[in-house]
């Protein structure tokens, strides 16, 4: 034995011995952690961190001077006692259900008419796609115009005219205000859920057509047992997507209304931002940070509950 | 003898044959006249809704601002202003904002693409020894909506640990965090999985080692992805609006993109020019999507599939 006899513990390290940082350069360990390193570092600072920091940060008070102080549940409970919590969590689900609403069926309706057509399919697609390569923030102010909120009656005040309708007023009124932002939602988010769907209808499989074309059944018989069975796994993933997605509806009410008339449009991702950056209520990262992990912690047991109830519906 | 045109009928008519509607059905007055209306006014819908708001706002960019808010709907009642033009490029500084998210859009395009692929090729192909417990970690952040890490990220980023110097106003402040993007990886990493590792061994065998395997092998055999990553990361970079509003919001003007410094103009710009300034901001992805059309249809296609 060279070495002096060592402590019980450590024995089992002496097999380890072998692995110096030499071998594992040789073995390609150190190039493995340089092509590793950039994910690591980016990953990391802006994404793990992140998330770690946004739990220490929602049981802390912060204002970026002193020190932040550990105050447990207090900012949970300012959140949820604010006045304003309430009525953002009403229109953000007034908002998420009415696009689920409007925006859900008609991309569906959509592409299931375009993968029919036999010529010029591209033209089809491409102009269901265009508003989508849109900027949401000169999308939205190009909207603005057409509710008339730049002056005059606006754009669809003026096409209803034609029709004998009288002028509305849209983002202006606090009961069509969120009504009015889906409209725009839907118009500017439709269009990647056509192509997805798209792509998922060239994938049912033709011989189930024809099958059922021998047993007899008709276009609307087709659609109903064969297409949007094939589809199912798709349709319940988008709508999940599409519910995640407009409960963090941040955009629309800001770029729009600020959250006006009288509150008819704070949504939650609103109030986040008016606690953490507007001026009204000062810095208060504690509280954005707990409305936020809420936020996120409703949608994972949202998510989960939705999975747990349609995994008998799908197929994978 | 008769096979080959048998043949070549066979396949004309498997081309031919779409989905739904069997050649048999479309062969009937009924459907064919049913479907033909149909086709005919999803179109007309199709140009109305999908074109139209943009064609009008090309018209209004050059309608006078007393002619746009009296009658919008009108076409030219008083002659086309084309002065809104210039006075969107020469008074509303338009094209100083364009090339400041140009500049966003490709450093974003950037470390998106090396944030991918390298982390994609160490994940897939070098497997290291705790790639799976990465993979998961990478996971999970997809189930964390971006905008929810805004206040930890916006408080990282004014106020960095150790360093104590912000970054608002830096643009590193936008391309770093905007690389850190699982769909981004993990659709990398599935086109990575797909490749035929015969190809690798070869290599190894031939002597190449993990840098050349990257540079001369599996990058250029992996265009296809490499495009539609890049079509992703720069029209994500074009339309987002939140993250560079909190970086560049309340900083130098002149650092700003169009989307943070349209809304900041709206109130006290007159309406003609105000117009013109959102078509040329527009101007760039639309044309970009006339150009790549076909990358971006392809792309969100094969976004569904991943996520389903």
């Amino acid at each position: 034995m060279s070495t002096a006899p060592q402590p019980a513990g450590a024995a089992p390290k002496r097999k380890r011995v072998r692995r110096t940082p030499a071998t594992w350069v040789k073995r390609g360990g150190l190039s493995k952690f340089l092509f590793l390193l950039p994910l690591l570092l980016v990953f990391g600072l802006f994404s793990w961190y992140p998330i770690v920091r946004l739990v220490m940060m929602s049981l802390q008070f912060t204002n970026l001077v002193q020190p932040a102080k550990w105050i447990g549940l207090a900012n949970f409970s300012e959140v949820i006692h604010d006045p304003l919590f309430l009525i953002a969590v009403k229109n953000t689900a007034e908002f998420a259900g009415l696009a689920l609403v409007f925006g859900y069926p008609i991309p569906l309706i959509i592409s299931v008419l375009i993968s029919e057509v036999r010529k010029r399919r591209g033209l089809y697609s491409a102009l269901a796609y265009l508003p989508v390569v849109i900027p949401p923030v000169v999308g939205v102010l190009l909207w603005k115009t057409f509710y008339g909120d730049s002056g005059g009656i606006g754009v669809f005040n003026t096409i209803l005219g034609w029709v004998g309708i009288h002028p509305q007023e849209w983002i202006q009124s606090t009961s069509q205000a969120i009504p009015s932002l889906v409209l725009y939602s839907t118009w500017a988010n439709a269009g990647s859920t056509v192509i997805i769907y798209l792509a998922a209808l060239t994938g049912v499989n033709r011989e189930l057509y024809e099958a059922a074309s021998v047993d007899g059944a008709g276009l609307w018989k087709k659609l109903w047992h064969v297409t949007l069975p094939q589809l199912r796994t798709i349709l319940l993933i988008t709508m999940i997507l599409q519910i995640i997605g407009t409960a963090q509806v941040f955009i629309e009410p800001w770029l729009f209304t600020q959250g006006g008339p009288a509150n008819a449009t704070l949504t939650v991702l609103l109030l986040i931002y008016d606690y953490a950056f507007g001026n009204s209520i000062g810095a208060a990262y504690g509280e954005a940070a707990a409305l936020s992990l809420m936020l996120v912690a409703f949608l994972a047991v949202f998510s989960l509950i939705y999975l747990r109830a349609t995994r008998a519906w799908s197929t994978s | 003898m008769t096979v080959l045109p048998f043949r070549r009928k066979q396949r004309a008519y498997e081309a031919r044959q779409q989905g739904l509607v069997l050649d048999d059905d479309w062969h009937r007055p009924s459907v064919k006249w049913g479907l033909g209306t149909a086709h005919v006014l999803l179109l007309v819908l199709l140009v109305i809704v999908g074109l139209g708001p943009i064609l009008w706002l090309f018209k209004s960019a050059i309608t006078t601002t007393q002619d746009t808010i009296v009658s919008p709907m009108a076409l030219f009642p008083h002659g086309i202003a084309w002065s809104n033009l210039t006075d969107a490029w020469n008074n509303l500084d338009v094209g100083l904002y364009l090339k400041n998210t140009v500049v966003v859009a490709i450093g974003s395009w950037i470390s998106a693409i090396f944030i991918a692929t390298t982390g994609a090729y160490a994940l897939s192909v070098l497997q290291p020894r705790f790639g799976k417990v990465i993979m998961a970690a990478l996971l999970t952040t997809l189930f964390v909506p971006a905008v929810v890490l805004l206040v930890p990220l916006y408080v990282e980023v004014v106020d960095p640990p150790f360093i104590h110097h912000s970054f608002a106003g830096n643009y590193f402040a936008i391309w770093l965090p905007e690389s850190a993007n699982a769909f981004n990886v993990v659709l990398m990493k599935r086109f990575f999985d797909n490749l035929p590792r015969e190809i690798f061994e070869a290599a190894r065998i031939d002597g190449c080692g993990p840098f050349r395997l990257f540079f001369n092998i599996v990058i250029p055999m992996s265009r296809p992805i490499l495009g539609v990553v890049s079509i992703f990361a720069i029209l994500a970079s074009f339309k987002d609006y939140l993250w560079p509003l909190l970086v560049l919001g309340d900083t130098n003007a002149n650092l700003q993109t169009v989307a943070v410094h349209l809304p900041q103009i709206e109130p006290f710009t007159p309406l003609g020019d105000f117009l013109a300034a959102l078509a040329l901001s527009a101007l760039v992805p639309i044309v970009g999507f006339l150009i790549f059309q076909r990358g971006f249809l392809r792309g969100t296609g094969l976004s569904g599939a991943l996520k389903g």
